[in-house]
């Protein structure tokens, strides 16, 4: 619970901070960079902890972003809030359903089944008229944020925080639990786990569900972030780079990887977007990405572990 | 829906010609992933790789791009052995879990994606040879010259591949490193070393397989991320480790994918390998001719 408190206390620091500040590019690159703690903590309850790598998360995101875009035709009044609970939701089904599919694979079989997933998604998506197909949809951004007044872009910013604060708490509970434990064991050895009294199944149902519905949750709001939305840019490959490079760069073992490697990273490659080019900053994520799997394996979190 | 004869038969013998190419691209990974058990995802990307050296050959020299593909044969050749080497000291040698290498391929896809953009631009590039265009006419069939002669290179290089993978003495190493490396270091073989060898030897197709790429289709970067999955399916599909399987499942894949294509609309058909890939892993993960 105190850790809770503690993460609320932040991010409220940092929404009054930002209020303060009153940058509108301010809020934007702190939604992006808040966006990638939370798929990139979601990504680690799956690859981290319990050492299943999942290259589908463009396919948990865009089911999120594209429940969004379905629900605000169907019902435009519904509170944005609400959307991001029933996206995530949906996108933890998913989740469940991937995690039957794929039970008896081996890590990397896994891997692929979940890059299949995405593509079958996008194809799905991409061929129902209803959300806009390949022509894309439109969402109009309120002008004025609900609750607290101002942009509405400090809205989004501040329902992001909070969902950081969820995903971050539900991250460091797990760590410590004996869901965690679980975790690392089917990670470290799934056989002798399993052989050890384990339920490996159940546990990696709860791990893709929780996974993939944190995924659903951050992709929620995307499409009034960016107003339009269609399946090229919606699935792109650059939000699954960036969520698992993000917490392999920060370290994979903690709660603390990912949001190190999301503010780093996402800095950097913002900096890079606005001073050298659009295309340099994914070339950023995959080398720092490449050099640090293969010099730090543990991350910039494991390397700090290790001086102690 | 009409379903004419010769609609369906055009359908199913295109989709044929694109499933020997499907065997082209995908017999890189056959061997990688289906005998040396290393996950190079990055394949596709080395495939784009040799469609741009094929592209620069036919623009820059006038030359037929599968030519310039074959006399880049040495250099991915020397490319794959190099990548080997970094793959063997950063990860094999520890030991070290899937993920890392993984993500290490990943990484490597994204980059020679992006160095791509950066060099080439994303405009779609195409190859000019005289063999683009004009089709074969067999009676009530037709026989696209631009899918029949990647398809005729695809063929001569999988039963290439298999005749020196059965008849040389390296070949047979490659075969041995496959199903047992300890007996073979035992042997007083190097295993490293042949491994080094047969990955050389996936990067080198790669580079056939971009010249038969963009004599198919205009080609730009990230084209390379729809054969991800295509590959893996067919492998998959195929049985790992068997090179007749990986060809009996790119002659499926091709055939599903056109009869897709013409019956229920294009956008479909990138839905059609992925979903055959799940079905696969599903209910029989071990593939059609696999171990």
């Amino acid at each position: 619970m105190p850790f809770t408190l503690v993460l609320i206390v932040v991010a409220a620091a940092i929404f009054a901070s930002a209020r303060w500040f009153d940058s509108s590019y301010g809020f934007f690159i702190g939604y992006v960079v808040v966006q990638y703690i939370v798929l990139g903590t979601a990504w680690n309850i799956l690859g981290g902890y319990t050492g299943y790598v999942n290259f589908g998360i463009t396919a948990f995101f865009a089911i999120g972003a594209y429940s969004t875009v379905a629900l605000h035709k169907l019902v435009p009044t519904l509170p944005l809030p609400a959307m991001i609970v029933v996206s995530g939701v949906l996108a933890g089904l998913v989740g469940l359903g991937t995690g039957y599919l794929t039970l008896r694979l081996r890590g990397v079989f896994f891997s692929i089944a979940t890059l299949a997933l995405a593509v079958v998604v996008q194809t799905l998506i991409t061929n129902w008229d209803f959300v806009g197909g390949a022509r894309g949809a439109y969402v109009l951004r309120p002008r004025v944020a609900p609750l607290i007044g101002g942009e509405y872009v400090q809205y989004l910013f501040l329902l992001m925080l909070g969902m950081g604060v969820i995903v971050l708490a539900t991250a460091r509970a797990i760590e410590r639990s004996a869901l965690g434990y679980g975790f690392a064991a089917i990670r470290d050895d799934e056989g002798a786990a399993e052989a050890s009294g384990v339920p490996t199944l159940k546990l990696k149902l709860i791990a893709t569900t929780l996974s993939g519905g944190f995924m659903g949750m951050a992709g929620a709001p995307l499409p009034f972030y960016v107003t339009y939305l269609d399946p090229a840019s919606g699935f792109s490959l650059n939000y699954a780079v960036n969520a698992i490079a993000m917490p392999l760069i920060g370290g994979t073992g903690s709660w603390l990887g990912p949001v190190v490697g999301a503010v780093l990273v996402g800095g950097l490659q913002e900096y890079l977007r606005v001073t050298i080019s659009s295309a340099v900053n994914v070339l950023v994520a995959g080398v720092l990405m490449v050099a640090f799997v293969i010099a730090a394996p543990q991350g910039i979190v494991g390397l700090f572990q290790r001086k102690r | 829906m009409a379903v004419s004869l010769d609609l369906l038969m055009n359908a199913v013998i295109s989709g044929l010609l694109l499933g020997g190419f499907y065997a082209a691209v995908s017999i890189g990974v056959a061997i990688s992933f289906g005998m040396l058990d290393i996950v190079n995802i990055a394949h596709p990307a080395f495939i784009l790789l040799g469609s741009y050296v094929a592209f620069i050959g036919n623009t820059v020299f006038g030359i037929d791009p599968i030519v310039a593909a074959a006399i880049m044969l040495p250099a991915f050749y020397l490319l794959g052995m190099a990548g080997y080497q970094v793959y063997y000291v950063a990860f094999e040698r520890r030991d070290d879990q899937s993920l890392r290498g993984l993500s290490f391929f990943f990484g490597v896809l994204f980059i020679t994606e992006v160095a791509l953009v950066l060099i080439f631009g994303v405009d779609y590039r195409t190859v000019q040879a005289p063999y683009i265009g004009p089709s074969l006419g067999l009676g009530l069939f037709d026989l696209p010259l631009r899918l029949l002669v990647p398809f005729l290179v695809s063929m001569v290089m999988v039963v290439g591949l298999q005749l020196f993978l059965s008849r040389t003495f390296v070949g047979r190493a490659v075969q041995a490193v496959a199903q047992d490396q300890q007996a073979l270091r035992l042997m007083a073989a190097n295993p490293t070393k042949i491994k080094r060898i047969a990955f050389g030897l996936s990067i080198a197709t790669a580079s056939l397989a971009g010249a038969c790429l963009i004599i198919i289709q205009p080609v730009e970067p990230s084209i390379g991320r729809e054969y991800i999955g295509r590959v893996f399916a067919i492998c998959v599909l195929g049985g790992l480790g068997s090179f007749p399987g990986m060809v009996i499942a790119a002659m499926t894949l091709g055939i599903a994918e056109s009869l897709t294509a013409t019956f229920f609309g294009p956008s479909w058909a990138p839905a059609v390998a992925f979903g055959i890939l799940l079905i696969t892993l599903a209910v029989r993960p071990s593939g059609i001719l696999g171990r």
